[in-house]
């Protein structure tokens, strides 16, 4: 302990804390500045942003003793208060919510102090300037296109030459809360720094916690020795598979994967749990975990799916039928060998996907508080951000051998998911170690341990033939899919299956032979990851579509439009398409922005200096709901209060993607009632009834459905009360703007809420909306209840002297049927378009031989501001009947054929086309020297 | 764990010296500690903990940048944004902006220094091959009390292995001659957009001109990774020294260069055969810029930010 001298915000502090201090350590866990976080560790992220002296480092690898004497600004002092003590925004704070430059808000505060520095220095920033500036601090949400606009917007304030306007996108039919974009109700928080993620809570007496995991990917577990790590002062629990006094298993939809492995037992990949350690503090847990004596048998290791369906790979899940095949997932649909014998051309490649890694920028944490340890906490709780509370609460209680009832799961504000908050991570450990020790118990994973442990996305190799008459009519598509589903099963068996029944892309395609193959292997599992499997075989799919055009000598657009999907087709599952397919709107909007009115002289590719240019089409579609014959359904709880607010409950997910706002518009929308007087409380078993997995872009359509109805089931029921006091027929009646209005006169809505408490009338509504009835594949039917499409046109740059790759333009047009917070829905799409430009161009999860070599950040870089794109979306709303006011989903659909429509790029600008990806430059300049014309290897081969 | 116990902050290099001699091989220099933390936190090699970091920010000598007697001096602590910042350097030795002016994001720069990227001892840091392109030498004090300048080439053992002892010896600063009339000089480099952010390929050059403004009196160019340390391209300088600087002059020496230099391929950052064509694509960006810069005596740092 040393003296330390701060100044924080103006205020002078003197701390006596470690000399080992970083300054973000000192900021959030000394002094309660939770607003800076903490992504990394390791100086890659940048959201721990703060400035020391006016000049922004990334507080989270800065001393804290190197600031000794010095001034620190962080997010909580760039508001200011006037002398009544309100609050007044900077403008970066107002126009990054203007411009709904915030989603999760776990980076925001990083990216608005980044943003500040810059404008201290530089009022009217160049789009180059703001690139440069933040070139290192990520947003894993927004794909930064609305960052940029609100940063110059915030530039144009300061100057006086007042805000940008917002760029709203064009919707078809506002009403008084649909289609319009709504703030997000607590987005002041996400923009102060008050906003509370896992790790911002703290609790009395709470010890911290940390996971000793296998050292080798498949290992039988020999022995255990924990004695020494009991003994270091400061721990209080150290936990193995012995101690679970439940079941030691856990998984969504096989229960395949150990909480803890236990002696005798077999550890199947890096990130296997082996012993947990509960300590006084954050050191002394890590150190403990150094003290824990673990002996193996070292198995031989499934690196790869293809290894693992053969006879010698070593079996990793013993006693099952199928040995490492998790599951063949089959599409039959009319008669191959006649579909291929029809075709005039027939095109038959192999591509391959990488392993990649969602990176949400907030890395997992969770929360165990002991049942009876005071009296909120009667019961044994889990604070967590998480895409599933009532999953984890069933899991939680299976292993703790508790009914369901005695655990609660509290969500709380989750920094980002995208399909990697599914899974179990921390809670179960969390609630084991709360238990045997009685005091609360927080587990944050580190960013490493985050990239070593949480499923990723499915490597995929995919062989595809596709078949066409030279009219360019599809006649069949046969493929065959290998996907890696690591060590557990998590989701692989659906992601894979929608890998596979997506395979004939949003085309109809008389006849498919489709084959997948899902394997164990000692890699990370794979499970839920926007987009679903989507992404992989799309990127398959829509580049194969383009090599038939050119096998045809037929334009690509021609090529889609011949083909594409529309009411009256029947899909490959066997589903008749009977409404809301607007993919043919998508093409024409992209191909009339693409072609600039260009029509005779719009050229695919071109080249320009040292450039070279070239475009590429795409297209895709993604279901909406679970599917599959999955019973879907989502509870909702709406409230109404004599105060004329509304409450509406659901245990949804908000990671970033606005339901809150969504849901809110919904209860607003059907009681008349202010938007501003609804509160929307989220993910709390106790308090919020069961809204389903936020999955499958599903939530808009379940939950918005779910509202939607309780709410108004609320307003009948208001209904039937006013109209029997006033004596006026029920059709009389409106609910609006607060009003309930009768011919002229009006009460407030509140006043129709106390009427019915007084005559014992029910004013909280649940609703259990079930989704529209689904069929399980290879029965034929509806497969899916609906389906969004989208078309996107990529203009990419290659430089002629490097290989490098640049993205310049993205248009994109999709249709998710309708869009009730437009903003929010722009912020998706933008979202997914840079996520699936990393997919394609700089993502990899590398895994040598079981064991991760991307076990850092630094090693896994995603897209950067400085590689945004110029983004065009159009939105086209194709009414789904069954839909909330017609949406459909919109959460993956943005972020599946921005890859291949990179890639048919690529090819229009140099002639190479490329069938692995992260495109690897290095490969792709050696075929452009020595005329090849296709690149089979991505970065990752490179050795 | 804690990653060091205790953090002191000298004002002295007498002081810091003294400091290490203390710990006697358990304690480190840090300046701004943005490579330092991350391999302390995240790599073997930093597996255990320090006793203590001695912080060098706060000592002037290492602070600094000054023009004196024919050299220019920059501390070694001073940071990648003080170089860029630097209207002298930028007007006097451009390649060290531009170096520095790629090296990770602002929130990096401003805190990580020249003397951490040379200690770092990496075959191709961005700012050790400029320095080495300006035959810079470094000031070390060295434990036993000695003080001396040294060639800057002279501080490479091996990939990220050091001469200078960082538990033991302190790196005090560099100089190097200001480019004159008729003298400049140009750093470019590759890097790709996935993977750790090292270069496939750097390279910086000085060039002067003979009275003539278009011939080559001479020439230093320093590309890398080659070898394990950093080194210069001499047979290229040979090529180049006396020729005319046109095209057909350019792409011979680049021609040697891709003959002579031997680049390795390095897993997950590039083929030899990649580097290869690398080394002609930087050389024939380098060079001719600064040849135009010799000639017009107008030297703007290209692409700082943009690494």
């Amino acid at each position: 302990m040393s003296q330390l001298n701060l100044t924080v915000n103006g205020t002078a502090h003197t701390l006596n804390v470690p000399e080992s201090r970083t300054l973000a350590e000192v900021l959030r866990y000394d002094l309660g500045f939770t607003g800076t976080k903490i992504g990394c560790e390791e100086a890659e992220c940048g959201i721990c942003t703060v400035h020391v002296d006016g000049v922004p480092v990334d507080s989270c690898i800065y001393p804290a003793f190197k600031a000794d004497g010095k001034k620190i600004s962080t997010i909580e002092g760039l508001a200011t208060h006037d002398a009544e003590g309100e609050e007044h925004l900077h403008p970066l704070q107002q126009e990054f919510i203007n411009h709904c430059a915030v989603q999760c808000g776990f980076c925001t505060p990083g990216l608005i102090m980044t943003s500040a520095a810059l404008l201290n220095e530089n009022s009217n920033p160049s789009e180059q300037d703001i690139k440069i500036a933040l070139k290192d601090t990520y947003c894993r949400c927004t794909g930064y296109t609305s960052v940029m606009q609100a940063i110059k917007s915030a530039g144009g304030i300061l100057r006086g030459d007042g805000p940008l306007p917002v760029n709203e996108p064009a919707v078809d039919e506002p009403t008084a809360n649909i289609s319009r974009s709504l703030k997000v109700p607590d987005i002041v928080d996400r923009v102060t720094g008050r906003a509370k993620f896992s790790d911002d809570y703290t609790f009395p007496d709470m010890l911290f916690a940390r996971t000793l995991r296998s050292a080798y990917p498949h290992a039988v577990v020999l022995h255990i020795d924990t004695s020494r790590a009991q003994a270091l002062p400061g721990v209080r629990a150290v936990l193995t598979a012995e101690d679970i006094p439940g079941e030691n298993i856990h998984g969504l939809v096989h229960l395949d994967w150990p909480v803890m492995v236990g002696v005798g037992q077999k550890a199947r990949y890096m990130g296997d749990a082996i012993a947990i350690v509960a300590a006084d503090s954050q050191d002394i847990a890590d150190a403990a975990l150094g003290l824990i004596d673990v002996e193996y048998e070292v198995l031989g290791v499934v690196d790869n799916p293809i290894f693992a369906h053969s006879p010698e790979a070593p079996i990793l899940h013993e006693g099952r039928e199928d040995g490492n095949l998790l599951k063949h997932i089959k599409v039959r649909h009319g008669d191959i060998e006649q579909g291929f014998a029809e075709a005039d051309v027939i095109i038959e490649r192999t591509y391959h996907t990488p392993t990649t890694e969602h990176a949400f920028l907030e890395p997992e944490c969770a929360i165990g508080v002991p049942a009876g340890f005071n009296a909120e906490h009667s019961k044994l709780t889990v604070y967590v951000g998480s895409q599933i509370p009532y999953q984890d609460r069933n899991q939680i209680a299976r292993a703790m051998n508790l009914p369901d009832e005695a655990v609660r799961v509290r969500g709380v504000l989750i920094g980002g998911g995208f399909g990697g908050k599914e899974d179990i991570a921390g809670q179960i450990h969390v609630s084991l170690l709360a238990q045997a020790t009685q005091q609360p118990v927080k587990m944050l994973y580190t960013r490493q341990e985050s990239l070593l442990f949480h499923p990723k996305r499915h490597a995929t190799v995919i062989r595809i033939k596709t078949g066409a008459k030279k009219d360019g009519t599809l006649t069949a598509v046969e493929a065959e899919l290998y996907g890696d589903g690591g060590a557990y099963a998590s989701l692989s068996d659906k992601v894979m299956t929608r890998a596979t029944t997506h395979a004939t892309g949003p085309y109809n395609v008389p006849n498919a032979k489709i084959d997948c193959f899902a394997m164990y292997t000692n890699n990370p599992p794979s499970g839920a990851f926007r987009g679903f499997g989507v992404t992989q075989s799309a990127f398959a799919v829509e580049q194969n579509m383009d090599l038939v055009a050119e096998a045809l000598g037929m334009d690509p657009v021609q090529l889609r439009l011949i083909n594409a999907q529309k009411v009256g087709v029947t899909t490959a599952t066997g589903q008749l398409l009977r409404e809301s397919v607007g993919l043919i709107d998508t093409i024409d909007k992209v191909t009339v922005d693409m072609r600039g009115g260009l029509n005779g002289s719009f050229r695919w590719g071109w080249q320009e200096g040292d450039k070279a240019y070239g475009w590429g089409i795409a297209s895709a579609y993604k279901n909406t709901g679970l599917g599959g014959g999955a019973p879907d359904k989502s509870e909702a709880e709406v409230e109404a209060f004599e105060d004329g607010t509304v409450a509406v409950r659901t245990s949804s997910a908000d990671m970033g993607q606005g339901l809150v706002a969504v849901l809110a518009q919904c209860a607003a929308e059907e009681l008349g009632v202010p938007y501003e007087r609804i509160r929307v409380l989220l993910s709390d078993t106790d308090l919020t009834p069961d809204g389903g997995p936020t999955t499958a872009s599903r939530q808009t359509y379940m939950s918005g459905n779910a509202v939607r109805h309780a709410a108004a089931n609320l307003r009948e029921a208001l209904t039937s009360v006013v109209s029997e006091e006033y004596d006026k027929p029920p059709a009389q009646l409106r609910f609006e703007e607060g009003l309930v209005r009768v011919n002229g006169t009006s009460i407030q809505f509140g006043e129709a809420v106390h009427l019915a408490k007084e005559q014992g009338i029910a004013t909280r509504i649940r609703h259990e909306y079930w989704g529209p009835k689904t069929q399980p594949l290879g029965t034929g039917g509806d497969m899916h209840f609906a389906f969004s499409y989208a078309t996107q046109a990529a203009l990419v740059s290659v430089d002629l002297n490097t290989g490098a790759v640049h993205v310049e333009k993205v248009i994109s047009a999709t249709d998710i049927g309708r869009a009730i917070n437009p903003l929010l829905l722009q912020g998706q799409i933008e979202g997914g378009i840079v996520m699936a430009m990393g997919n394609c161009l700089t993502e990899s999860y590398i895994i040598e031989n079981g064991v991760p070599w991307s076990t850092l950040l630094a090693r896994y870089k995603m897209p950067s501001i400085k590689h945004t794109p110029e983004i065009i979306s159009h939105l086209v709303e194709d009414r789904s009947a069954d839909g909330p006011y017609g949406a459909k989903g919109v959460g993956e659909i943005p972020s599946i054929n921005t890859s291949p429509a990179i890639a048919n790029a690529i090819y229009h600008a140099v002639g190479v086309r490329v069938f692995s990806i992260p495109v690897d430059q290095d490969a792709l300049l050696r075929a452009m020297r020595t005329g090849s014309t296709e690149v089979h290897t991505a970065w990752h081969d490179v050795r | 764990m804690p990653l060091w116990h205790h953090y002191h902050i000298p004002t002295t290099v007498e002081e810091a010296l003294a400091h290490l001699a203390r710990y006697d091989g358990k304690a480190r220099i840090i300046a701004g500690g943005t490579d330092l933390l991350i391999d302390l936190q995240h790599t073997e090699k930093g597996a255990h903990t320090l006793d203590a970091l001695v912080d060098v920010t706060r000592i002037q000598a290492m602070t600094e940048i000054s023009a004196s007697e024919g050299w220019i001096y920059v501390g070694a602590a001073v940071t990648h944004t003080a170089v860029v910042d630097s209207a002298l350097i930028e007007l006097q030795a451009t390649c060290l902006v531009e170096s520095c002016g790629v090296v990770g994001g602002p929130q990096v720069r401003n805190v990580g220094t020249l003397g951490g990227n040379v200690a770092h001892a990496l075959p191709a840091g961005d700012g050790t091959t400029s320095l080495i392109a300006l035959d810079a030498e470094a000031h070390v004090a060295w434990a036993d009390g000695r003080r001396e300048w040294l060639p800057i080439g002279c501080l490479f053992k091996g990939p990220g292995e050091s001469a200078i002892d960082s538990t033991r010896d302190v790196l005090v600063g560099f100089r190097f001659r200001p480019c004159a009339q008729r003298e400049a000089t140009a750093f470019k480099r590759i890097m790709r957009p996935q993977g750790v952010a090292l270069p496939i390929l750097g390279c910086a050059v000085w060039l002067k001109l003979d009275d003539r403004s278009d011939h080559c009196a001479d020439v230093r160019i320093c590309i890398g990774p080659v070898g394990s340390i950093p080194a210069r391209a001499s047979e290229a300088e040979n090529a180049l020294r006396g020729q005319v600087m046109d095209d057909e002059t350019i792409q011979a020496v680049a021609d040697i260069a891709c003959q002579t230099l031997h680049p390795r391929t390095s897993k997950y950052r590039a083929t030899a055969d990649y580097r290869v064509y690398m080394i002609e694509t930087l050389l024939k960006q380098a060079l001719p810029l600064a040849a135009r810069r010799a000639q017009t005596g107008i030297a703007q740092a290209e692409g700082v930010g943009l690494g």
